[in-house]
């Protein structure tokens, strides 16, 4: 049975119709790994359905050991939004309710190559020095998630330093716990700072600027 | 969105009262300007809608989903993702400012920016933001599967808060001063959970935690006896207040920060309109 009804893969393909350049799906699960496993690997294949620009790759998390290891992935379901080159951006766990919809935008920004951040934004990034790993947790039930996964995956395509994880919170207990995420969206950064809620841009690239210089 | 244009009309806010006012304003052939933080309002927090006539059920981002199609058929330019900070009038026009530092001039103004929780103000509450304490039901349920949560608040959208927290919660604790003032559809539907306890007659305290919510403080209003109840999410329902601080400078705000208009809702300035729930004029 299909996870995308008739109308939505309409929607998507309408969508989907203005990507310029090939955006690539890698995907990683594991029979045993996690319950959203098999419904991403479906989710995943309806989507490059709905495009000729979409391609999707799909891969065995314990047998398929180097891809692991290249992508950097150490949870399933795992699904990397790879473009002209990888920018960091990865959504681990099913994205459903409105993470579909992030990730159909970040479909079309990697596509496009460009974060379509303001100028400004663009300039501090350009200015980073160290790595900032951001790991944005979300719920699929959350209207405002979408805006704080969208900021932080921008900032990953402007910037080689920013990697973006967009984390499902009820599908990863253990990680919820470990970064006592009891409300959404909540964003990790290098595992240490924490901020919450859907921020504007300049917020988001405060939080960023003060890691990562 | 243009900087220099000055637009006709100016609308704060795409929930469904903006997004409709938009419609009316394109039909009418006025240039017009949206600015909002998103497209959708607080409706994008229903789970569920069920009083929309023409759907039986829909859930609130499919609405407003349908609603911003219709607005997209017509030439109306949107400033999303920006939120209005200041609104003046100035030399027969209408001035906005944003948190995202743009300005945009227009000769008429419709305020449709909706409202935003109203907290508890107890000891506790503050601090523990994020921490367990949340005023989103529809969008921190699933962090609290399997574990003890309460909602304060008797009205509608308490026990939306509640029957949404059932799917997911061991118990919901419904946290009433008085009597349940919400539809009792929604009270039947509590009860057929099996997960849901009705705790009425008791004012909050305080919520007690330090690094997260471990518990409340309740006081029986007529017994005046005090008890501890342990708990992991305490979520927060109990009205709303206007989005409305961004019009101080132009516009009366009364003490629950509503915007005084007469009874006839005319205010004295011209091409001023209002609504969802913004003014004085008790719906």
């Amino acid at each position: 049975m299909p996870v995308l009804s008739g109308e939505v893969t309409q929607r998507v393909r309408e969508k989907l119709q203005g990507l310029t350049a090939p955006v690539n799906l890698v995907v990683f699960t594991h029979d045993s790994g996690s319950p959203t496993g098999e419904e991403t690997r479906a989710l995943m294949e309806e989507l490059a359905l709905t495009s000729d620009q979409v391609y999707v790759e799909f891969y065995d998390v314990a047998v398929d050991t180097a891809k692991r290891d290249d992508y950097r992935i150490d949870k399933v379901p795992a699904t990397v939004v790879e473009g002209q080159k990888d920018y960091g951006i990865r959504f681990f766990g099913l994205p459903s309710g409105y993470e579909f919809a992030a990730l159909l935008e970040a479909l079309r920004l990697v596509s496009l190559g460009d974060s379509m951040l303001t100028t400004s934004t663009c300039e501090q990034l350009k200015t980073l020095t160290k790595p900032v790993h951001l790991q944005v947790f979300v719920t699929p039930p959350c209207p405002y998630c979408v805006e704080a996964v969208q900021t932080a995956q921008q900032m990953a395509i402007e910037s080689e330093l920013v990697t973006t994880d967009v984390v499902e919170a009820a599908e990863f207990p253990q990680l919820s716990l470990k970064y006592r995420i009891f409300v959404v969206p909540k964003v990790i950064i290098n595992e240490r700072e924490a901020f919450v809620g859907a921020v504007s841009e300049a917020e988001f690239l405060a939080h960023v600027m003060k890691a990562g210089v | 969105m243009d900087e220099e244009q000055c637009y006709d009309l100016l609308i704060i806010g795409a929930g469904p009262a903006g997004l409709t006012a938009a419609v009316y304003g394109a039909r009418k052939k006025l240039e017009t300007l949206v600015v909002s933080r998103d497209v959708g309002g607080q409706t994008l927090l229903a789970a569920g809608v069920e009083t929309y006539m023409g759907f039986q059920y829909v859930s609130g981002a499919e609405l407003m989903q349908k609603f911003e199609e219709q607005v997209r058929q017509f030439p109306i330019a949107f400033a999303l993702g920006d939120e209005v900070t200041n609104l003046v009038a100035e030399d027969l026009q209408f001035a906005i400012r944003t948190s995202g530092g743009k300005r945009y001039t227009s000769k008429a103004v419709i305020i449709a920016s909706g409202r935003r929780a109203r907290a508890l103000n107890v000891p506790g509450e503050k601090t523990l933001i994020g921490r367990g304490v949340s005023y989103c039901a529809t969008c921190d349920a699933p962090l609290f599967r399997d574990k003890d949560v309460a909602v304060i608040g008797s009205g509608n959208p308490a026990l939306t808060a509640v029957n949404e927290l059932s799917s997911y919660a061991h118990t919901v604790y419904s946290i009433v001063r008085g009597r349940v003032k919400a539809d009792p559809v929604l009270v039947d539907r509590a009860k057929k959970t099996g997960k849901v306890e009705f705790c009425s007659g008791y004012a909050v305290d305080e919520i007690r935690g330090t690094n997260r919510v471990e518990g409340l403080v309740l006081r029986h209003l007529a017994e005046g006896k005090v008890v501890d109840l342990p708990l992991g999410g305490v979520f927060v329902e109990i009205g709303a207040m206007p989005n409305s601080d961004f019009a101080r400078e132009l516009l009366r705000l009364n003490e629950r920060k509503e915007i005084e208009v007469d009874h006839h809702r005319l205010y004295a300035i011209f091409n001023y309109y209002q609504s969802c729930g913004l003014t004085s004029v008790r719906r």
